[in-house]
């Protein structure tokens, strides 16, 4: 998993290097520095030589701030390196998400798809960027030290290759224990962020039953089993310390045991012994580093974890095996369609859908809520596959077209539809980059949308919110089919689109595009009998399957579902 | 190892620590023992690195090896205590931590729930989520560690600077400019990266508003082939965020090199001054050499001490806002009128009881002074709720509702209609008290509803709220919500009523489905029905229904309104509908416009009068 998140490093890997270099540089003269003092003291001070003590001391003081540029230099690349690679990282995962089909887009929920873009890289890209340092330094630390340790002496250096593994086991006892405790508490985490969550966004409905109560207990719950596990696991991972100084402590004690005898017997010098000492200190601390590094991995896998889920997921519809086609007329027509969100689910979404649209033609369907209507339109443009049978646009099987081409002919309004924050003119523009006003005032015209936003303060520079939260429903719906038929699709499908617009005016929508746009295909998802009333033919569509299909006229004499629709609206003044 | 820290700050940071030490307050003999276990630790540390020296002069150089080895057993034992020391005060301070931070989350769990509404709407979730976890993270991060080793490293800090000047004070004057001028150093790096910490938050949170939008609206993004302009707009958003986070790590960076350089330039010239005073007889050679080593030592502490105190003032300015959200006002309730459950005695009267009778009734204590033998009355629960004149503005600068009157006797079924905006949900959340008139009065069953304690005025009315929103758990157990002891078979009839029994059945698990998410696994006319039956299944006098069926079509609603009728027999009924047919069989029919209600009367009466009704009836008015 490592690898694979550094592969995203590409160019900035040159800044990585560039850091390790500093780093273990830097590390050189942490050595080096102590040595020269040594030398200050035990020839310059000893010899009572003052030109040598300042010359040493210049040489110092030109290494320590060489060592203050190599750590300069270090922070910097560390920094470009991990900030970069996040960068990388976050862009490489918009562009999937970008790939993603709508059947992808299902399986994430939108507010985990937004921390595993934002939070999650921002955990990865800096812990790269504040890792780097110790993850070089403490190797290097630790084999030069003990190496010094082995030249000053060898046979007391041993001792290191007893403390050595010892702490190295305990450490590694400790991570590998501490690994899973995480993953649970984190899974605390996760459920108590859930509960505050769903009470911030269903505070009203906890009021109104006056469940304060009930939540409360349900988050002491949740509150006390993380208290649990999170103590579990900072229990265990707060035996690094402890553990590294019983360590450390040991050493030194068996140092002074088996070096002080020796310098009894004047086998050791005083000063080899005190230097031995001193690396004691360092070795141990280095080793410490690195278990720390490992503690921090280990939290920020989590985050590695999630955004390569988002890397792995596998995109349903691609391009493969499309050919340079496009649309040129606007037929459609479904051939034994069955349909299924997940493989593995028992039951069909849609059954044996058989239909023929022409070119032109004004086709309403209506059915009762969760008859999969917004699921059949949704395989004309290939947001979603069919699971058995095809869908042909003029005679083309859909997965033949490249996707672009295909969208692009087949301009589709959303039921949930949703406007971006920007001018109305930006959302218009979005159906075409470069449309000219002329152009935009045409498609508001027809879409009736024209009317309100001469109204507005600043006509099509007004500003919309995010969501478009300051227009109402059926302004928004008009602009968003204004906002399709800038693209002149040759297939239109409206999807609930007029379900906030009065009658009046959603007649004279349907006359606008009936006179204006008479060759384009268009598909008419609705609620209301009257938005259909006008179709070339209705389909009647009941759980996933076509009742029947047939003229207001047809349906009306023969048809139960129809009917029964139909008296409904009638008494209710719909009609 | 360096951390990332924002270098915030709290602005009173006195208040901020007292609220915090109050929450300690519980703990406090606890921390004053690590405090003392941290000492024990530092001290076996310190001391036993001071008594090296002796060992080997006085033991190991004479060849006293008895001496030798008793000098070492007490070492050893120091060296015990002090890991003991460490061990023991690690746990506790986990432990403590652990203990204070669920108490703060659960605190501030409980009153987030007493907050009134209109703190919600003038507050993002988002917001209050970081409350409970950026927040609390850091406050819980400071705890576990930065305590301890503050403590700690102040202790070594001091220490190793008081051993400085024991052994040469002159020589000291130059090692303390120098961790002066390190400390300055510290702090002033520190400002500079506060600086391009906040240029890298900004960055963050346009490049998270840019995700934010577009992934929920992807669907749109996908339809219309936007995905090469938008993937252009996100790449220079996460540019200009790797510029200013590049800038921002690199200043955070810097700070340890810089300090470990300056410690050996101090070093150095410690080394350079001490070696002139041993020439000149100020100072012997053993006294310098171990003189070096503490000037050596010296930096260490300082670096912890300053990074500690960082970890230690963010998490400060995080628990201020934790406690800034626990000090906003919880709503009011200043009612003395309770709900209770009653039967009939044989004389016809009332009496309270403790077993659930199905009955319920109004304790009214009586007004001190007024005469009589009973400290309160019982007013039976029938669901008469009045509005007289009243008055009410989300800012009292603009009133949303004026001058609203009307009556709803029990059994009536009262409908409101007019566009968004008109104050039609608005009239509904005043009855339950989501929001307080400004003036005027409401009247429940001859009680003025801010007599009423709110929890037994909420349990008096069920309401199916315009949003739908279902919790993580079964299907049942969010059928149940509405009435936590229902019975199986309750629930299933409440089901039946809002005629989510066939699709609940054709689940995979039937009742027991679990439901994630908010129920993103159902379509919104099937949440909707859910929210129906959630209502069914408490059964108060009164219910409240806010555009209850808007996603549900023409003819499962005409299915529902079999169960419904059912549901609203002898009952108070507030209905909000778009959909007129959802409301043509109501007593009274009230058009409100801009806050008033400008027509009112049965469906029948309204068409007649020919105004605004008809006109919306006859399809000639958009409702929006």
């Amino acid at each position: 998993m490592l690898r694979r998140l550094f592969s995203y490093m590409k160019q900035y890997t040159i800044y990585a290097y560039l850091a390790m270099f500093c780093v273990m540089v830097e590390c050189v003269f942490e050595l080096v520095i102590p040595l020269i003092m040594a030398d200050m003291v035990d020839v310059g001070v000893a010899n009572g030589d003052r030109a040598y003590i300042f010359e040493k001391g210049e040489l110092m003081v030109f290494c320590a701030l060489l060592s203050l540029l190599l750590g300069m230099g270090s922070a910097k690349f560390s920094a470009i390196c991990g900030q970069g690679m996040g960068a990388n990282l976050r862009e490489a995962e918009y562009r999937k998400l970008q790939s993603f089909s709508f059947s992808n887009i299902d399986r994430f929920r939108i507010s985990s798809l937004i921390t595993r873009l934002t939070s999650d890289v921002t955990v990865i890209q800096n812990s790269v960027s504040t890792g780097i340092r110790p993850v070089c330094r403490a190797p290097v630390m630790m084999v030069m030290a003990v190496g010094a340790s082995f030249v000053i002496d060898r046979k007391l250096a041993v001792i290191f290759l007893v403390a050595l593994p010892a702490l190295g086991i305990m450490l590694f006892g400790i991570v590998s224990r501490v690994r899973p405790l995480y993953t649970r508490m984190q899974t605390a985490i996760d459920l108590v962020n859930r509960i505050v969550q769903e009470n911030l966004t269903a505070i009203r409905v906890v009021k109104a039953y006056v469940r304060e109560d009930y939540e409360k207990a349900k988050f002491e719950e949740a509150n006390g089993n993380l208290q649990g596990q999170s103590e579990r696991a900072f229990r265990l991972s707060a035996l690094n310390m402890p553990a590294m100084q019983l360590v450390m402590y040991s050493t030194i004690l068996a140092i002074l045991w088996f070096g002080g005898g020796r310098v009894g017997v004047g086998d050791l010098q005083v000063g080899e012994l005190t230097g031995f000492l001193s690396y004691v200190l360092q070795v141990l601390n280095s080793l410490m580093m690195i278990s720390n590094v490992f503690m921090m991995l280990t939290r920020s896998m989590a985050s590695g974890r999630r955004i390569l889920e988002v890397m792995d997921e596998s995109v349903e519809i691609t391009d493969e095996g499309a050919r340079p086609v496009r649309v040129e007329r606007g037929d459609i027509r479904f051939e034994h369609v069955y349909f299924k969100y997940r493989t593995n689910a028992e039951e069909y979404v849609l059954s044996d859908i058989n239909l023929d649209i022409k070119a032109g033609q004004t086709v309403g369907i209506i059915g009762q809520t969760g008859a999969a209507k917004t699921t059949l339109v949704s395989l004309i443009p290939r947001l979603y596959q069919a699971s058995r049978g095809c869908v042909y646009v003029d005679g083309v099987p859909v997965q033949d077209y490249p996707l672009v081409h295909l969208r692009d002919a087949v301009a589709m309004v959303l039921q949930k539809n949703t406007l971006f924050s920007g001018t109305v003119r930006d959302n218009l523009r979005w159906g075409k980059e470069d449309a000219a006003q002329e152009e935009i005032e045409e498609a508001c015209r027809i879409a009736c949308a024209d009317e309100f936003i001469g109204r507005l303060e600043n006509g099509y520079d007004t500003q919309l919110g995010q969501g478009g939260v300051n227009v109402s429903g059926g302004q928004k719906q008009r602009l968003c089919i204004a906002r399709a038929i800038l693209k002149s699709p040759k297939v239109l499908i409206l999807d609930d689109s007029t379900s906030a617009v009065d009658t009046a005016t959603e007649a004279r929508i349907r006359e606008g595009l009936a006179q204006k746009l008479p060759r384009m295909t268009k598909i008419i998802i609705a609620q209301r009998i009257s938005s259909v009333r006008h179709a070339d033919q209705i389909v009647i569509l009941d759980n996933g399957r076509i009742d029947q299909t047939g003229t207001h006229e047809e349906l009306l004499a023969s048809n139960r579902i129809y009917q029964e629709i139909y008296r409904s609206q009638q008494e209710g003044g719909l009609l | 190892m360096a951390k990332y820290v924002g270098y915030k700050r709290p602005k009173d940071t006195k208040k901020a620590l007292k609220n915090l030490l109050r929450y300690l307050g519980f703990h406090k003999w606890l921390l004053l023992f690590v405090a003392a276990l941290v000492t024990v630790s530092s001290g076996a540390n310190i001391f036993g690195t001071y008594m090296i020296k002796p060992v080997i002069n006085d033991y190991a150089l004479t060849g006293d090896v008895p001496g030798l080895i008793r000098v070492l057993i007490f070492m050893g034992a120091l060296y015990g205590c002090g890991v003991l020391a460490t061990f023991g005060y690690n746990r506790l301070m986990v432990h403590t931590a652990q203990k204070v931070v669920s108490e703060i989350r659960r605190d501030l769990f409980d009153h987030v729930q007493t907050l009134p509404l209109s703190y919600f709407d003038a507050h993002t979730h988002g917001e209050l989520m970081s409350r409970f976890t950026n927040d609390v993270d850091t406050v819980q991060e400071a705890l576990n560690g930065s305590f301890a080793m503050l403590i700690q490293s102040f202790l070594m800090l001091t220490g190793t600077i008081a051993m400085l000047l024991v052994l040469s004070p002159r020589l000291s004057v130059v090692v303390i400019a120098f961790l002066l001028l390190m400390f300055l150093l510290i702090r002033f790096n520190g400002k500079r990266s506060k600086k391009y910490f906040n240029r890298q938050q900004a960055a963050l949170a346009s490049i998270n508003g840019f995700v934010e939008e577009m992934v929920a609206g992807q669907k749109v993004e996908k339809v219309f082939n936007h995905e090469k302009q938008d993937l252009e707009e996100f790449c220079r958003r996460n540019e200009a965020l790797r510029q200013a986070s590049t800038k921002a790590l690199t200043y955070s960076g810097m700070m340890v090199p810089t300090n470990v350089s300056l410690s050996y330039v101090n070093y150095a010239v410690s080394a350079c001054v001490g070696g002139i005073f041993a020439l000149t007889g100020l100072m012997d050679l053993g006294s310098l050499a171990s003189y070096l080593v503490y000037v050596r030592q010296s930096a260490m502490p300082l670096n912890q001490f300053t990074q500690q105190a960082n970890f230690l003032l963010s998490a400060l300015s995080g628990a201020e806002r934790i406690f800034d959200l626990m000090e906003e006002a919880p709503e009011i309730d200043e009612g003395d009128v309770t709900l209770k459950n009653v039967r009939v005695t044989e004389a016809g009267g009332l009496e309270e009881c403790e077993e659930e009778t199905g009955r319920f009734a109004w304790k009214v204590p009586k007004e001190e002074g007024a005469d009589g033998g009973q400290d309160a009355c019982l007013v039976p629960l029938r669901g008469d709720v009045r509005f007289y004149d009243v008055v009410f503005g989300y800012v009292p600068e603009r009133k949303i509702l004026d001058g609203i009157s009307l009556f709803a006797k029990p059994g009536q079924k009262i409908a409101f209609v007019g566009s968004t905006g008109a104050g039609k949900t608005t009239i509904i959340n005043l009855i339950n008290r989501f929001y307080e008139i400004q003036s005027g009065r409401i009247d429940y069953d001859g009680i003025d509803i801010r007599r009423i304690r709110k929890p037994d005025l909420r349990r008096s009315l069920s309401m199916v709220i315009q949003d739908t929103h279902l919790f993580t758990g079964t299907i049942a157990d969010n059928i149940r919500y509405g009435r936590l002891d229902a019975s199986e078979e309750e629930v299933l009839e409440a089901a039946k009523i809002a005629n989510a029994d066939s699709f609940i059945r054709r689940l995979p698990d039937g009742y027991r489905t679990m439901l994630y998410g908010d129920g993103s696994n159902l379509s919104q006319g099937q949440r909707q029905l859910l929210a129906i039956a959630r209502a069914a299944v408490s059964r108060p006098p009164v219910l409240i229904l806010d555009e209850a069926t808007s996603s549900i079509d023409t003819r499962t609603e005409r299915l529902i309104e079999k169960g419904m009728d059912r549901l609203m027999e002898d009952r108070t009924v507030f209905v909000i509908a778009h959909r007129l047919s959802t409301v043509r069989n109501s007593r009274a029919i009230m058009v409100l416009e801009k806050g008033t209600i400008i027509e009112r009367g049965s469906h029948e009466e309204l068409l007649e009068q020919k105004g605004r009704y008809y006109q919306l009836y006859t399809g000639q008015f958009e409702l929006e």
